[in-house]
Protein backbone atom coordinates (compact mmCIF):
# COMPACT_ATOMS: atom_id res chain seq x y z
CA UNK A 1 0.00 0.00 0.00
CA UNK A 2 2.60 2.07 1.26
CA UNK A 3 4.87 1.56 -1.79
CA UNK A 4 1.37 2.10 -4.21
CA UNK A 5 1.38 5.73 -3.12
CA UNK A 6 4.90 6.61 -3.53
CA UNK A 7 4.66 5.17 -6.97
CA UNK A 8 1.10 7.35 -7.31
CA UNK A 9 2.86 10.60 -6.58
CA UNK A 10 6.20 10.23 -8.52
CA UNK A 11 5.23 7.53 -11.40
CA UNK A 12 3.39 9.09 -14.22
CA UNK A 13 2.41 5.93 -15.40
CA UNK A 14 0.58 4.48 -12.61
CA UNK A 15 -1.03 8.04 -12.22
CA UNK A 16 -2.57 7.52 -16.16
CA UNK A 17 -3.60 4.05 -14.83
CA UNK A 18 -5.54 4.92 -12.27
CA UNK A 19 -7.24 7.63 -14.20
CA UNK A 20 -7.70 5.27 -16.78
CA UNK A 21 -9.49 2.75 -14.34
CA UNK A 22 -11.99 5.33 -12.59
CA UNK A 23 -12.98 6.55 -16.43
CA UNK A 24 -13.39 2.90 -17.55
CA UNK A 25 -15.50 2.10 -13.91
CA UNK A 26 -18.01 4.65 -15.32
CA UNK A 27 -18.50 3.09 -18.43
CA UNK A 28 -18.49 -0.31 -17.62
CA UNK A 29 -21.27 0.84 -15.09
CA UNK A 30 -23.38 2.61 -17.31
CA UNK A 31 -23.21 -0.11 -20.58
CA UNK A 32 -22.43 -2.32 -18.29
CA UNK A 33 -26.25 -2.26 -16.29
CA UNK A 34 -27.42 -2.59 -20.08
CA UNK A 35 -25.70 -5.49 -20.12
CA UNK A 36 -26.90 -7.50 -17.28
CA UNK A 37 -30.50 -6.45 -17.82
CA UNK A 38 -31.18 -7.60 -21.60
CA UNK A 39 -29.49 -10.47 -21.22
CA UNK A 40 -26.66 -9.52 -24.21
CA UNK A 41 -23.81 -11.03 -22.63
CA UNK A 42 -22.68 -13.48 -25.39
CA UNK A 43 -23.46 -10.48 -27.86
CA UNK A 44 -20.85 -8.13 -26.18
CA UNK A 45 -18.48 -10.88 -25.58
CA UNK A 46 -18.89 -11.29 -29.94
CA UNK A 47 -17.76 -7.68 -29.82
CA UNK A 48 -14.45 -7.76 -27.98
CA UNK A 49 -13.63 -10.68 -29.40
CA UNK A 50 -13.44 -9.36 -32.81
CA UNK A 51 -11.82 -6.38 -31.81
CA UNK A 52 -8.78 -7.98 -32.18
CA UNK A 53 -8.70 -8.83 -35.95
CA UNK A 54 -9.61 -4.34 -35.63
CA UNK A 55 -6.34 -4.45 -33.49
CA UNK A 56 -4.26 -6.45 -35.74
CA UNK A 57 -5.24 -5.09 -39.06
CA UNK A 58 -4.45 -1.07 -37.48
CA UNK A 59 -1.35 -2.54 -36.18
CA UNK A 60 0.18 -4.00 -39.52
CA UNK A 61 -0.61 -1.26 -41.12
CA UNK A 62 0.97 1.34 -38.70
CA UNK A 63 -1.23 2.57 -37.06
CA UNK A 64 -2.09 2.90 -33.02
CA UNK A 65 -4.08 -0.32 -32.12
CA UNK A 66 -7.00 1.36 -30.44
CA UNK A 67 -8.29 3.08 -33.88
CA UNK A 68 -8.10 -0.12 -35.35
CA UNK A 69 -10.46 -1.78 -32.27
CA UNK A 70 -12.81 1.44 -32.42
CA UNK A 71 -13.54 0.57 -36.03
CA UNK A 72 -13.58 -2.67 -35.78
CA UNK A 73 -15.66 -3.18 -32.03
CA UNK A 74 -18.47 -0.61 -34.33
CA UNK A 75 -18.39 -2.69 -36.97
CA UNK A 76 -18.80 -6.12 -35.15
CA UNK A 77 -21.43 -4.24 -32.65
CA UNK A 78 -24.10 -3.84 -36.53
CA UNK A 79 -23.32 -6.65 -38.27
CA UNK A 80 -24.38 -8.65 -34.81
CA UNK A 81 -26.66 -6.57 -34.13
CA UNK A 82 -28.73 -7.12 -37.32
CA UNK A 83 -27.63 -10.71 -37.27
CA UNK A 84 -29.42 -10.83 -33.24
CA UNK A 85 -32.40 -8.85 -34.77
CA UNK A 86 -33.08 -10.58 -38.49
CA UNK A 87 -31.44 -14.58 -37.72
CA UNK A 88 -32.46 -14.77 -34.53
CA UNK A 89 -32.85 -18.83 -34.64
CA UNK A 90 -28.92 -18.53 -35.62
CA UNK A 91 -27.76 -16.20 -33.29
CA UNK A 92 -25.28 -18.01 -31.18
CA UNK A 93 -24.02 -19.89 -33.92
CA UNK A 94 -23.21 -16.46 -36.07
CA UNK A 95 -21.72 -15.12 -33.41
CA UNK A 96 -19.52 -17.83 -31.86
CA UNK A 97 -17.85 -17.78 -35.81
CA UNK A 98 -17.78 -14.32 -35.85
CA UNK A 99 -16.00 -14.55 -32.80
CA UNK A 100 -13.50 -16.87 -33.93
CA UNK A 101 -12.98 -15.16 -37.12
CA UNK A 102 -12.11 -11.64 -35.44
CA UNK A 103 -9.73 -13.47 -33.26
CA UNK A 104 -8.15 -15.66 -35.70
CA UNK A 105 -7.66 -12.47 -38.76
CA UNK A 106 -6.03 -10.47 -35.62
CA UNK A 107 -3.34 -13.18 -35.17
CA UNK A 108 -2.82 -13.76 -38.90
CA UNK A 109 -1.99 -9.80 -39.01
CA UNK A 110 -0.02 -9.58 -35.96
CA UNK A 111 2.04 -12.83 -36.45
CA UNK A 112 2.81 -11.39 -40.46
CA UNK A 113 3.67 -7.52 -39.04
CA UNK A 114 7.46 -6.77 -39.65
CA UNK A 115 9.39 -5.39 -37.37
CA UNK A 116 9.70 -6.71 -33.58
CA UNK A 117 7.20 -9.08 -31.97
CA UNK A 118 4.81 -7.35 -30.15
CA UNK A 119 3.21 -8.08 -27.04
CA UNK A 120 -0.09 -10.14 -28.10
CA UNK A 121 -0.34 -10.91 -24.19
CA UNK A 122 -0.65 -7.43 -23.57
CA UNK A 123 -3.62 -7.10 -26.22
CA UNK A 124 -5.37 -10.33 -24.54
CA UNK A 125 -5.39 -9.87 -21.01
CA UNK A 126 -4.54 -5.72 -20.87
CA UNK A 127 -1.49 -3.53 -19.26
CA UNK A 128 -2.91 -0.83 -17.66
CA UNK A 129 0.19 0.37 -16.46
CA UNK A 130 1.77 0.89 -20.10
CA UNK A 131 -1.29 2.98 -21.14
CA UNK A 132 -0.42 6.78 -22.51
CA UNK A 133 -1.29 9.62 -21.92
CA UNK A 134 -2.97 9.83 -25.04
CA UNK A 135 -5.06 6.30 -24.69
CA UNK A 136 -6.41 8.78 -21.28
CA UNK A 137 -7.62 11.63 -23.39
CA UNK A 138 -9.25 9.04 -26.11
CA UNK A 139 -10.54 6.94 -23.28
CA UNK A 140 -12.08 10.09 -21.44
CA UNK A 141 -13.70 11.39 -24.96
CA UNK A 142 -15.69 7.94 -24.78
CA UNK A 143 -16.66 8.34 -21.27
CA UNK A 144 -17.95 12.00 -22.43
CA UNK A 145 -19.88 10.30 -25.70
CA UNK A 146 -21.26 7.05 -23.93
CA UNK A 147 -22.46 10.04 -20.64
CA UNK A 148 -24.05 12.07 -23.14
CA UNK A 149 -26.06 9.99 -25.51
CA UNK A 150 -27.19 7.45 -22.54
CA UNK A 151 -28.94 10.81 -21.07
CA UNK A 152 -30.63 11.32 -24.27
CA UNK A 153 -31.82 8.13 -25.15
CA UNK A 154 -32.36 7.13 -21.58
CA UNK A 155 -36.39 6.43 -21.85
CA UNK A 156 -36.01 4.90 -25.49
CA UNK A 157 -32.78 2.11 -24.08
CA UNK A 158 -35.17 1.65 -20.83
CA UNK A 159 -38.37 0.58 -23.13
CA UNK A 160 -36.28 -1.17 -25.76
CA UNK A 161 -34.42 -3.10 -22.96
CA UNK A 162 -37.77 -3.69 -20.80
CA UNK A 163 -40.28 -4.64 -23.54
CA UNK A 164 -39.27 -4.35 -27.30
CA UNK A 165 -42.53 -5.63 -28.22
CA UNK A 166 -44.27 -2.93 -27.43
CA UNK A 167 -41.74 0.03 -27.85
CA UNK A 168 -42.24 -1.19 -31.73
CA UNK A 169 -45.54 -0.34 -31.06
CA UNK A 170 -44.81 3.17 -30.06
CA UNK A 171 -43.39 3.58 -33.39
CA UNK A 172 -40.00 4.72 -32.00
CA UNK A 173 -37.68 2.72 -35.07
CA UNK A 174 -36.82 0.16 -31.59
CA UNK A 175 -33.48 -1.07 -34.31
CA UNK A 176 -31.94 2.08 -34.51
CA UNK A 177 -31.94 2.45 -31.05
CA UNK A 178 -30.93 -1.11 -30.39
CA UNK A 179 -28.00 -0.71 -32.86
CA UNK A 180 -26.79 2.51 -31.13
CA UNK A 181 -27.27 0.88 -27.92
CA UNK A 182 -24.88 -2.22 -29.14
CA UNK A 183 -22.70 1.10 -30.49
CA UNK A 184 -22.18 2.35 -27.23
CA UNK A 185 -21.22 -0.83 -25.56
CA UNK A 186 -18.60 -1.35 -28.18
CA UNK A 187 -16.90 1.97 -27.75
CA UNK A 188 -16.75 0.92 -23.61
CA UNK A 189 -15.36 -2.39 -24.62
CA UNK A 190 -12.63 -0.31 -26.03
CA UNK A 191 -12.20 1.68 -23.26
CA UNK A 192 -12.14 -1.80 -21.08
CA UNK A 193 -9.68 -3.47 -23.01
CA UNK A 194 -7.16 -0.68 -22.15
CA UNK A 195 -7.42 -1.92 -18.74
CA UNK A 196 -8.15 -5.68 -18.87
CA UNK A 197 -7.89 -6.80 -22.45
CA UNK A 198 -10.05 -8.55 -24.68
CA UNK A 199 -10.36 -11.90 -22.58
CA UNK A 200 -11.36 -10.12 -19.09
CA UNK A 201 -13.36 -7.33 -20.59
CA UNK A 202 -16.49 -9.46 -20.20
CA UNK A 203 -15.53 -9.81 -16.45
CA UNK A 204 -15.42 -6.25 -15.83
CA UNK A 205 -18.32 -5.16 -18.13
CA UNK A 206 -20.71 -7.75 -16.29
CA UNK A 207 -19.47 -7.99 -12.51
CA UNK A 208 -20.34 -4.68 -10.68
CA UNK A 209 -23.52 -4.41 -13.01
CA UNK A 210 -24.68 -7.67 -11.77
CA UNK A 211 -23.13 -7.03 -8.46
CA UNK A 212 -24.99 -3.55 -8.18
CA UNK A 213 -28.31 -5.33 -9.11
CA UNK A 214 -28.77 -6.75 -6.35
CA UNK A 215 -29.32 -3.74 -4.26
CA UNK A 216 -31.26 -1.18 -6.54
CA UNK A 217 -34.59 -0.74 -7.55
CA UNK A 218 -34.23 1.53 -10.71
CA UNK A 219 -32.30 0.84 -14.05
CA UNK A 220 -30.43 4.63 -12.86
CA UNK A 221 -29.59 3.47 -9.40
CA UNK A 222 -27.79 0.17 -10.89
CA UNK A 223 -25.53 2.52 -12.97
CA UNK A 224 -24.67 4.48 -10.16
CA UNK A 225 -23.35 1.53 -7.56
CA UNK A 226 -21.95 -0.38 -10.37
CA UNK A 227 -20.45 2.67 -11.74
CA UNK A 228 -18.98 2.69 -8.07
CA UNK A 229 -18.25 -0.54 -7.84
CA UNK A 230 -16.18 -0.46 -10.88
CA UNK A 231 -14.04 2.36 -9.36
CA UNK A 232 -13.48 0.34 -6.18
CA UNK A 233 -12.48 -2.86 -8.07
CA UNK A 234 -9.97 -1.39 -10.55
CA UNK A 235 -8.30 0.90 -7.63
CA UNK A 236 -8.18 -1.98 -5.58
CA UNK A 237 -6.65 -4.08 -8.38
CA UNK A 238 -4.14 -1.84 -8.59
CA UNK A 239 -2.90 -1.54 -5.29
CA UNK A 240 -3.26 -5.02 -4.18
CA UNK A 241 -1.17 -5.96 -7.94
CA UNK A 242 1.87 -3.71 -7.19
CA UNK A 243 4.19 -4.72 -4.97
CA UNK A 244 3.86 -8.82 -5.49
CA UNK A 245 4.36 -7.56 -9.07
CA UNK A 246 1.26 -9.29 -10.36
CA UNK A 247 -0.66 -8.87 -13.54
CA UNK A 248 -3.20 -5.75 -13.08
CA UNK A 249 -6.46 -6.69 -14.95
CA UNK A 250 -5.91 -10.43 -13.90
CA UNK A 251 -5.67 -8.94 -10.22
CA UNK A 252 -8.91 -6.57 -10.75
CA UNK A 253 -11.16 -9.61 -12.28
CA UNK A 254 -10.78 -11.90 -9.20
CA UNK A 255 -11.33 -8.80 -6.75
CA UNK A 256 -14.72 -8.17 -8.73
CA UNK A 257 -15.34 -11.62 -9.16
CA UNK A 258 -15.17 -12.82 -5.58
CA UNK A 259 -17.05 -9.56 -4.79
CA UNK A 260 -19.88 -10.60 -7.13
CA UNK A 261 -19.82 -14.54 -5.86
CA UNK A 262 -20.02 -12.80 -1.65
CA UNK A 263 -23.10 -10.47 -2.96
CA UNK A 264 -24.56 -13.18 -4.66
CA UNK A 265 -24.30 -15.56 -0.98
CA UNK A 266 -24.97 -13.08 1.45
CA UNK A 267 -28.33 -12.17 -1.08
CA UNK A 268 -29.18 -15.88 -1.10
CA UNK A 269 -28.85 -16.15 3.24
CA UNK A 270 -30.52 -12.83 3.40
CA UNK A 271 -34.00 -14.51 1.05
CA UNK A 272 -33.85 -17.43 3.33
CA UNK A 273 -34.16 -15.65 6.33
CA UNK A 274 -36.72 -13.15 4.74
CA UNK A 275 -38.23 -16.82 3.82
CA UNK A 276 -38.61 -17.97 7.20
CA UNK A 277 -40.29 -14.83 8.57
CA UNK A 278 -42.93 -15.20 6.24
CA UNK A 279 -43.33 -19.01 6.51
CA UNK A 280 -46.15 -18.58 9.14
CA UNK A 281 -47.97 -16.50 6.49
CA UNK A 282 -47.30 -18.92 3.66
CA UNK A 283 -48.95 -21.98 5.54
CA UNK A 284 -52.07 -19.85 6.01
CA UNK A 285 -51.96 -19.46 2.21
CA UNK A 286 -51.65 -23.12 1.55
CA UNK A 287 -54.07 -23.90 4.36
CA UNK A 288 -56.64 -21.38 2.29
CA UNK A 289 -55.56 -23.16 -1.17
CA UNK A 290 -56.01 -26.39 -0.06
CA UNK A 291 -59.83 -25.35 1.02
CA UNK A 292 -60.23 -24.26 -2.30
CA UNK A 293 -60.92 -27.49 -4.25
CA UNK A 294 -61.17 -27.72 -7.87
CA UNK A 295 -63.21 -30.17 -9.30
CA UNK A 296 -64.44 -31.55 -12.71
CA UNK A 297 -67.98 -32.61 -13.35
CA UNK B 1 -78.97 5.34 -33.74
CA UNK B 2 -76.83 5.28 -36.61
CA UNK B 3 -74.81 2.25 -37.78
CA UNK B 4 -71.78 1.53 -35.91
CA UNK B 5 -68.56 1.85 -38.03
CA UNK B 6 -66.13 -0.99 -38.38
CA UNK B 7 -63.19 -1.17 -36.10
CA UNK B 8 -61.51 -3.74 -37.74
CA UNK B 9 -61.95 -5.28 -41.06
CA UNK B 10 -60.29 -8.98 -41.82
CA UNK B 11 -60.69 -10.35 -44.76
CA UNK B 12 -60.20 -13.67 -46.01
CA UNK B 13 -56.53 -14.01 -43.80
CA UNK B 14 -54.49 -16.57 -44.55
CA UNK B 15 -51.65 -16.81 -41.62
CA UNK B 16 -48.33 -19.37 -41.96
CA UNK B 17 -45.06 -19.36 -39.68
CA UNK B 18 -42.09 -21.35 -41.16
CA UNK B 19 -44.32 -22.63 -43.44
CA UNK B 20 -47.01 -24.41 -40.48
CA UNK B 21 -50.56 -22.80 -41.66
CA UNK B 22 -51.71 -21.11 -37.94
CA UNK B 23 -54.85 -19.41 -39.02
CA UNK B 24 -56.73 -19.80 -42.26
CA UNK B 25 -59.03 -18.15 -44.11
CA UNK B 26 -60.12 -15.67 -41.17
CA UNK B 27 -62.71 -13.12 -41.97
CA UNK B 28 -63.68 -11.11 -39.47
CA UNK B 29 -65.62 -7.45 -38.77
CA UNK B 30 -65.60 -5.77 -35.55
CA UNK B 31 -67.85 -2.67 -35.01
CA UNK B 32 -67.24 0.19 -32.26
CA UNK B 33 -67.60 -0.69 -28.98
CA UNK B 34 -68.14 -3.93 -29.37
CA UNK B 35 -66.45 -6.11 -26.75
CA UNK B 36 -65.36 -9.22 -28.43
CA UNK B 37 -64.00 -12.44 -26.85
CA UNK B 38 -61.93 -14.62 -28.82
CA UNK B 39 -61.22 -18.14 -26.96
CA UNK B 40 -59.47 -21.50 -28.54
CA UNK B 41 -57.39 -23.74 -27.25
CA UNK B 42 -53.76 -23.24 -26.88
CA UNK B 43 -51.78 -22.51 -29.76
CA UNK B 44 -54.84 -21.68 -31.95
CA UNK B 45 -53.86 -18.82 -33.21
CA UNK B 46 -55.81 -16.44 -30.80
CA UNK B 47 -52.08 -13.99 -30.02
CA UNK B 48 -51.23 -14.72 -33.67
CA UNK B 49 -54.44 -12.46 -34.37
CA UNK B 50 -53.77 -9.61 -32.13
CA UNK B 51 -50.43 -9.21 -33.43
CA UNK B 52 -52.00 -9.25 -37.11
CA UNK B 53 -54.27 -6.31 -35.79
CA UNK B 54 -51.44 -4.57 -34.20
CA UNK B 55 -49.26 -5.08 -37.71
CA UNK B 56 -46.65 -7.01 -35.45
CA UNK B 57 -46.89 -9.80 -38.24
CA UNK B 58 -48.24 -9.67 -41.29
CA UNK B 59 -50.83 -12.38 -43.28
CA UNK B 60 -49.94 -14.92 -45.96
CA UNK B 61 -53.11 -13.74 -48.05
CA UNK B 62 -56.00 -11.44 -47.22
CA UNK B 63 -56.16 -7.89 -46.29
CA UNK B 64 -56.85 -6.41 -42.68
CA UNK B 65 -57.60 -2.55 -41.64
CA UNK B 66 -58.03 -1.17 -38.58
CA UNK B 67 -59.59 2.17 -38.27
CA UNK B 68 -59.85 2.02 -42.15
CA UNK B 69 -55.97 2.00 -42.56
CA UNK B 70 -53.20 -0.72 -42.56
CA UNK B 71 -52.83 -1.96 -38.94
CA UNK B 72 -49.15 -0.08 -38.27
CA UNK B 73 -50.68 3.11 -39.57
CA UNK B 74 -53.13 2.61 -37.08
CA UNK B 75 -50.72 1.91 -33.79
CA UNK B 76 -51.89 5.18 -32.19
CA UNK B 77 -55.55 4.22 -31.61
CA UNK B 78 -54.59 0.75 -30.29
CA UNK B 79 -54.31 -0.20 -26.19
CA UNK B 80 -52.45 -3.54 -26.02
CA UNK B 81 -52.26 -5.76 -23.08
CA UNK B 82 -49.52 -8.40 -23.23
CA UNK B 83 -49.07 -11.13 -20.78
CA UNK B 84 -46.95 -9.89 -18.29
CA UNK B 85 -45.58 -13.67 -18.19
CA UNK B 86 -43.44 -12.45 -20.97
CA UNK B 87 -42.06 -9.59 -19.07
CA UNK B 88 -38.69 -9.72 -16.89
CA UNK B 89 -39.41 -9.65 -13.35
CA UNK B 90 -35.94 -9.42 -12.22
CA UNK B 91 -35.90 -5.94 -14.54
CA UNK B 92 -34.88 -3.31 -12.13
CA UNK B 93 -38.12 -0.72 -13.57
CA UNK B 94 -40.24 0.84 -11.68
CA UNK B 95 -44.15 1.11 -12.03
CA UNK B 96 -44.15 4.62 -13.22
CA UNK B 97 -41.95 3.83 -15.98
CA UNK B 98 -43.48 0.76 -17.30
CA UNK B 99 -46.64 3.23 -17.79
CA UNK B 100 -44.41 5.60 -18.94
CA UNK B 101 -43.43 3.23 -22.23
CA UNK B 102 -47.26 3.66 -23.45
CA UNK B 103 -46.44 7.47 -24.01
CA UNK B 104 -42.79 6.92 -26.01
CA UNK B 105 -44.69 8.00 -28.84
CA UNK B 106 -45.99 11.21 -28.11
CA UNK B 107 -42.64 12.30 -25.59
CA UNK B 108 -40.03 14.61 -26.73
CA UNK B 109 -37.74 12.45 -28.78
CA UNK B 110 -34.35 13.50 -26.73
CA UNK B 111 -34.66 13.61 -23.03
CA UNK B 112 -36.73 12.98 -20.16
CA UNK B 113 -40.66 12.71 -20.33
CA UNK B 114 -42.58 15.52 -20.29
CA UNK B 115 -44.65 16.81 -17.69
CA UNK B 116 -47.89 15.98 -20.19
CA UNK B 117 -46.58 12.48 -19.82
CA UNK B 118 -46.31 12.45 -16.39
CA UNK B 119 -50.03 13.77 -15.94
CA UNK B 120 -51.22 11.05 -18.66
CA UNK B 121 -49.46 8.23 -16.39
CA UNK B 122 -50.65 9.42 -13.29
CA UNK B 123 -54.38 9.59 -14.56
CA UNK B 124 -54.40 6.08 -16.33
CA UNK B 125 -52.00 4.76 -12.87
CA UNK B 126 -55.45 6.15 -10.45
CA UNK B 127 -58.23 4.60 -13.67
CA UNK B 128 -56.83 1.10 -12.85
CA UNK B 129 -56.52 1.72 -9.18
CA UNK B 130 -52.40 1.55 -8.45
CA UNK B 131 -51.31 5.27 -8.20
CA UNK B 132 -50.24 4.14 -4.88
CA UNK B 133 -48.07 1.26 -6.35
CA UNK B 134 -45.91 3.77 -8.70
CA UNK B 135 -42.69 4.00 -6.90
CA UNK B 136 -42.56 -0.09 -6.55
CA UNK B 137 -40.53 -2.10 -8.49
CA UNK B 138 -42.29 -4.05 -11.13
CA UNK B 139 -41.00 -7.66 -11.08
CA UNK B 140 -42.40 -7.57 -7.44
CA UNK B 141 -45.87 -7.38 -7.81
CA UNK B 142 -48.72 -9.73 -8.14
CA UNK B 143 -50.45 -11.31 -11.21
CA UNK B 144 -53.72 -9.06 -10.74
CA UNK B 145 -51.27 -5.55 -10.02
CA UNK B 146 -48.72 -6.45 -13.33
CA UNK B 147 -51.61 -6.79 -15.14
CA UNK B 148 -53.42 -3.62 -14.12
CA UNK B 149 -50.49 -2.08 -14.36
CA UNK B 150 -50.07 -3.20 -18.42
CA UNK B 151 -53.56 -2.00 -18.50
CA UNK B 152 -52.56 1.58 -17.40
CA UNK B 153 -49.79 1.10 -20.00
CA UNK B 154 -52.17 0.38 -22.86
CA UNK B 155 -54.63 3.12 -21.50
CA UNK B 156 -52.13 5.80 -21.39
CA UNK B 157 -52.07 6.41 -25.07
CA UNK B 158 -56.12 7.02 -24.98
CA UNK B 159 -56.53 4.23 -27.16
CA UNK B 160 -59.84 3.90 -29.03
CA UNK B 161 -59.54 -0.17 -29.22
CA UNK B 162 -58.24 -1.93 -26.67
CA UNK B 163 -56.45 -5.40 -27.14
CA UNK B 164 -55.96 -7.51 -23.92
CA UNK B 165 -54.31 -11.22 -24.23
CA UNK B 166 -55.05 -13.51 -21.81
CA UNK B 167 -55.70 -10.71 -19.08
CA UNK B 168 -56.43 -13.45 -15.90
CA UNK B 169 -53.55 -15.92 -16.12
CA UNK B 170 -52.15 -16.20 -12.82
CA UNK B 171 -54.85 -14.29 -11.09
CA UNK B 172 -56.83 -15.47 -8.40
CA UNK B 173 -61.23 -15.51 -9.23
CA UNK B 174 -62.17 -12.48 -7.14
CA UNK B 175 -59.04 -10.52 -9.17
CA UNK B 176 -60.33 -11.88 -12.39
CA UNK B 177 -63.96 -10.47 -11.64
CA UNK B 178 -62.35 -7.19 -10.80
CA UNK B 179 -60.67 -7.04 -14.05
CA UNK B 180 -63.90 -7.68 -15.86
CA UNK B 181 -65.66 -5.22 -14.18
CA UNK B 182 -62.79 -2.70 -15.26
CA UNK B 183 -62.93 -3.67 -18.35
CA UNK B 184 -66.68 -3.46 -18.67
CA UNK B 185 -66.68 0.45 -17.64
CA UNK B 186 -63.81 1.12 -20.15
CA UNK B 187 -66.00 -0.39 -22.94
CA UNK B 188 -68.74 2.14 -22.16
CA UNK B 189 -65.92 4.44 -24.67
CA UNK B 190 -63.54 1.65 -25.88
CA UNK B 191 -63.78 -1.55 -28.29
CA UNK B 192 -62.41 -4.45 -26.83
CA UNK B 193 -60.72 -7.56 -27.99
CA UNK B 194 -60.01 -9.56 -25.08
CA UNK B 195 -58.12 -13.13 -25.76
CA UNK B 196 -58.54 -16.13 -23.78
CA UNK B 197 -58.03 -19.80 -23.87
CA UNK B 198 -61.30 -19.91 -20.47
CA UNK B 199 -64.34 -20.30 -21.55
CA UNK B 200 -65.26 -19.63 -17.89
CA UNK B 201 -65.90 -16.23 -16.59
CA UNK B 202 -65.94 -14.57 -20.28
CA UNK B 203 -69.64 -15.22 -21.44
CA UNK B 204 -70.99 -13.33 -18.81
CA UNK B 205 -69.40 -9.96 -19.86
CA UNK B 206 -68.41 -9.69 -23.44
CA UNK B 207 -70.48 -9.21 -26.15
CA UNK B 208 -70.12 -11.52 -28.62
CA UNK B 209 -67.50 -14.76 -28.73
CA UNK B 210 -65.46 -15.65 -31.93
CA UNK B 211 -63.98 -19.28 -31.47
CA UNK B 212 -60.51 -19.87 -33.24
CA UNK B 213 -58.95 -23.02 -34.03
CA UNK B 214 -56.88 -22.02 -36.79
CA UNK B 215 -60.08 -21.67 -38.97
CA UNK B 216 -62.55 -19.23 -37.45
CA UNK B 217 -64.64 -21.78 -36.35
CA UNK B 218 -67.62 -19.62 -35.20
CA UNK B 219 -68.63 -16.36 -35.94
CA UNK B 220 -69.63 -13.74 -33.43
CA UNK B 221 -73.05 -13.36 -35.05
CA UNK B 222 -73.85 -16.79 -34.11
CA UNK B 223 -75.27 -17.52 -30.58
CA UNK B 224 -73.19 -19.59 -28.66
CA UNK B 225 -74.13 -23.53 -27.96
CA UNK B 226 -72.73 -26.34 -26.94
CA UNK B 227 -72.03 -27.81 -30.55
CA UNK B 228 -70.44 -24.49 -31.41
CA UNK B 229 -68.25 -24.30 -28.83
CA UNK B 230 -67.53 -28.46 -29.15
CA UNK B 231 -66.74 -27.81 -33.13
CA UNK B 232 -63.72 -24.88 -32.07
CA UNK B 233 -62.09 -27.43 -29.29
CA UNK B 234 -62.64 -30.52 -31.61
CA UNK B 235 -64.19 -32.59 -28.80
CA UNK B 236 -66.85 -31.81 -25.99
CA UNK B 237 -65.83 -29.21 -23.23
CA UNK B 238 -65.34 -30.47 -19.41
CA UNK B 239 -66.80 -27.45 -17.45
CA UNK B 240 -64.87 -26.70 -14.61
CA UNK B 241 -66.45 -25.82 -11.53
CA UNK B 242 -65.08 -23.98 -8.74
CA UNK B 243 -65.60 -25.10 -5.39
CA UNK B 244 -64.22 -23.08 -2.51
CA UNK B 245 -64.93 -24.37 0.84
CA UNK B 246 -62.87 -22.05 3.49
Amino acid sequence: MFEFMVALKSQGFMQNAVIIGLFASVACGIMGTYVVVKRIVFISGGISHTVLGGMGIAYYYGYHPIYGAVVSALVAAIVIGLVSLRYHQYEDTIIGALWAIGMAVGILFIYKTPGYNIDLMSYLFGNILMVDKGSVYLVASLDALIIALVLLFYKRFLAVCFDEEYSQLQGIGVVTTYLLLLCLIALTIVILIQVVGIILVIALLTLPAATARYYVRSLGQMMILASLLGAVFTTSGLIVSYQPNLPAGATIIVIAGLAYLLATVFKGLASRVHGHRDKGTHEKMAGLEQGCKITES
Amino acid sequence: MSQKKSVIEIDHVDFAYNGDLILEDVTLTVKERDFLGVVGPNGSGKTTLLKIILGLIHPLRGKVRVFGQAPERARHLIGYVPQHTDLDSSFPISVMDVVLIGRLGKAPLLGRYGKTDRQAAEEAMQEVEIYDLRNRRFGTLSGGQKQRVLMARALVGKPNLLLLDEPTTSVDGRVEQDIYELLKKLNEQVTIILVSHDLGFISSYVKHVACVNQRLVCNPTNEITGDVIEACYSGPVHMIKHQCEL
